[in-house]
């Protein structure tokens, strides 16, 4: 028997019971189109967190004031010394692979102009913050480059919080109140949007100096420094804990790297993303039992074709094929079909969330048509045996 | 010198069922020789065992006793694969109820036994159609089975049973399912096939049907009680009769 014949035998087979054959493709579709939607969501939260962490910068070690670990006997010490402007201008000298220093100090406070006030986040820094976070100036300019601990009164503000203090007003030149400051306004972010969890739109970004006035802080919130590769990364981390331990005397800092943040991160959603698929699989399984069923009564429903069939002189393995090959159409229609229905769903969901952006693995795609295949196969073996093994006789009449 | 081996020669055919606990012996101790190109009718009361002779005969069931030799093998000596061969190119079977696939046209019901024999597409077409000519089916090629008649299925199937060439053709109550004008056409047929050298076993109840068998064996409770040529057929009728009162 040819293939091309077999596959005709079978399709022919499957067309005159078209509604049922019908559910069952809608099974395996659905079964299919979930692993594609769950494993593209899954793997687009990672995609979305990874892509976060790129545009904070890249090559970041950041200094945390404090200690996640308990240090220090009660009632004594255990108190961390404030991490200041000296410390992070002596990681700017004295740490090799540093390229860029940012310290940042940070809190909220209200902004006004004239009966104008909103209350937004004040970001305290130097002008390396502007590269080392990747931001962008629209009008005006950054910070002014200046001694550290020398605070100018001067703000560049979000684009938001320009937008509504100064509608219709140009803002360059202008001098706001920050808290009880008068500020001159010396330029206005482009848009930015929110990077993990601050709204780049919603800030006044003023000198670290005034910032921690301001704010009245005697510690910086951060200190953000970028390296020049990836491999100077943990060489620049050891330096500055060095560093840090030498000029407190103990180590009171957190080095975080943003590697070991992101791989964190990214473990977490492969994780997420593996559970989704296995919620998938499942329903890949419920498809494949109801091919099972339609086989079986197909089986069933044709006693008598078998019968004749046999008597015709068609082998049992013929036979076999027969109805195997109706169980892989099935499927592999419905894991086409599934691949198909997944890529719409995930073209509209990407269509309304452009920021997120979800797309199918390929793996998971080879592994859903694979599953649905296996599962066609695997769930048409059983009646297409129990076909091969009627008694003729009893199968021509009908029994 | 003997005589050459009959194309079917039946020992001591026996065929029990087991229903419940209790064995039904459906055949006892059958002995036949049917010769090529002979035409035999097998005729009984209901239940006397004749499907289950053909049946045998077609390899379709198995004797539980006895020797089946067709073409001087041995039956029981050949394995699923063998026996499969052997109704795909020795054997074709007609039935009551035609056994048509209803989802396929009359041309590819007639091609089905070579698709499964591997016969190319274009060739199936050409034989399936010149089959189909022969039995008078030219116009209804691609019909499908319930846009025919009983006559005309009936036809059909035999352009089926016949379309491998078979040495021996086993006939199922061919009629049995016609009006007289359609059984007619279909016996008629019959005769065409057999004077074409095929070798006809027909169980019929209809004796208009057992009268154009060359020989007639009356089957009662599983044993052939009569043997009777053609002329003998009201004898055999008046035994039939005897035994339904």
């Amino acid at each position: 028997m040819r293939g091309v014949d077999l596959l005709g035998f079978a399709l022919r087979g499957l067309s005159g019971h078209g509604l049922r054959t019908g559910l069952s493709l809608l099974g395996v579709t659905i079964g299919v189109a979930a692993v594609v939607v769950l494993t593209a969501m899954g793997d687009g939260a990672r995609l979305y967190v990874v892509d976060q962490f790129a545009s904070l910068g890249t090559n970041l070690v950041i200094i945390v004031p404090g200690r996640t670990d308990t240090t220090g006997i009660p009632g004594f010490g255990g108190i961390p010394h404030d991490l200041t402007l000296a410390d992070a201008a002596a990681v700017d000298r004295q740490v090799r692979q540093a390229v860029r220093v940012a310290p940042i100090s940070m809190g909220t406070d209200e902004v006004a102009f004239g009966e104008r006030r909103r209350q937004v986040a004040i970001v305290g820094t130097t002008p390396s913050y502007l590269e080392v976070r990747q931001l962008e100036v629209a009008r005006g300019r950054f910070l002014p480059v200046g001694e550290l601990d020398r605070g100018a009164p001067v703000a560049v503000l979000g684009r938001k919080v320009a937008r509504e203090l100064f509608p219709g007003i140009e803002p360059i030149g202008q001098v706001v109140r920050v808290g009880g400051w008068r500020m001159r306004v010396i330029g206005v972010m482009a848009a930015m949007g929110t990077k993990l969890g601050l709204d780049f739109d919603e800030v006044v970004i003023v000198p670290v100096a005034t910032g921690m006035k301001m704010l009245n802080r005697s510690s910086l919130f951060r200190v953000v420094v970028q390296v020049g590769s990836a491999a100077d990364v943990p060489p620049a981390r050891a330096a500055i804990r060095e560093l840090i331990r030498q000029r407190h005397g103990e180590e009171d800092v957190t080095v975080i790297t943003q590697d070991a943040v992101l791989t964190t991160f990214a473990g977490i959603l492969t994780a997420l993303t593996l559970a989704l698929t296995a919620i998938a699989a499942v329903s890949l399984t419920v498809a494949g039992i109801g091919i099972m069923n339609v086989m079986l009564v197909a089986v069933s429903e044709r006693t008598r074709e078998v019968g004749l069939l046999k008597a015709l002189g068609v082998a049992r393995g013929q036979i076999l094929l027969v109805f195997l090959a109706e169980a892989a159409l099935i499927s592999t229609a419905g894991g086409l079909l599934g691949l198909a229905a997944g890529w719409a769903v995930v073209g509209t969901l990407v269509g309304l969330y452009p920021q997120f952006p979800a797309s199918p693995p390929t793996w998971a795609m080879a592994a859903a048509l694979g599953v649905s295949l296996g599962v066609g196969l695997l769930f048409g073996w059983l009646p297409a045996r129990r076909a091969t093994r009627l008694d003729p006789v009893a199968a021509l009449t009908g029994r | 010198m003997s005589e050459p081996a009959p194309l079917i020669r039946l020992t001591g055919i026996g065929r029990t069922f087991q229903v419940g606990d209790q064995p039904v012996h459906a055949l006892v101790d059958v002995d036949e020789r049917i010769g090529a190109g002979e035409h035999v009718a097998i005729m009984g009361p209901s239940g006397s065992g004749k499907s289950t002779l053909l049946n045998i005969l077609g390899c379709l069931d198995r004797p539980t006793a006895g020797s089946y030799r067709l073409e001087g093998r041995e039956v029981a000596q050949l394995d699923d694969g063998e026996l499969t061969r052997v109704r795909r190119h020795k054997i074709g079977f007609v039935f009551q109820f035609f056994h048509l696939v209803p989802r396929l046209t009359a041309v590819d019901n007639v091609a089905l036994p070579m698709v499964f024999d591997g016969v190319p597409r274009a060739e199936r077409r050409r034989r399936a159609e010149q089959a189909l000519m022969a039995v008078g089916l030219g116009p209804r090629l691609h019909h499908r089975p319930d846009e025919l008649s009983g006559g005309e299925r009936q036809r059909v199937a035999l352009a089926r049973a016949t379309i491998m060439q078979p040495a021996i053709l086993l006939a199922d109550e061919p009629t049995g399912n016609l009006d007289s004008a359609s059984g007619r056409a279909v016996l008629d047929l019959l005769d065409r096939m057999r004077a074409g050298g095929l070798t006809l076993v027909v169980v019929t109840h209809d004796p208009k049907v057992a009268q154009r068998a060359d020989r007639i064996l009356l089957l009662v409770d599983g044993r052939i009680v009569r043997r009777a040529s053609a002329d003998g057929i009201t004898e055999v009728l008046a035994m039939l009769t005897e035994n339904d009162a």
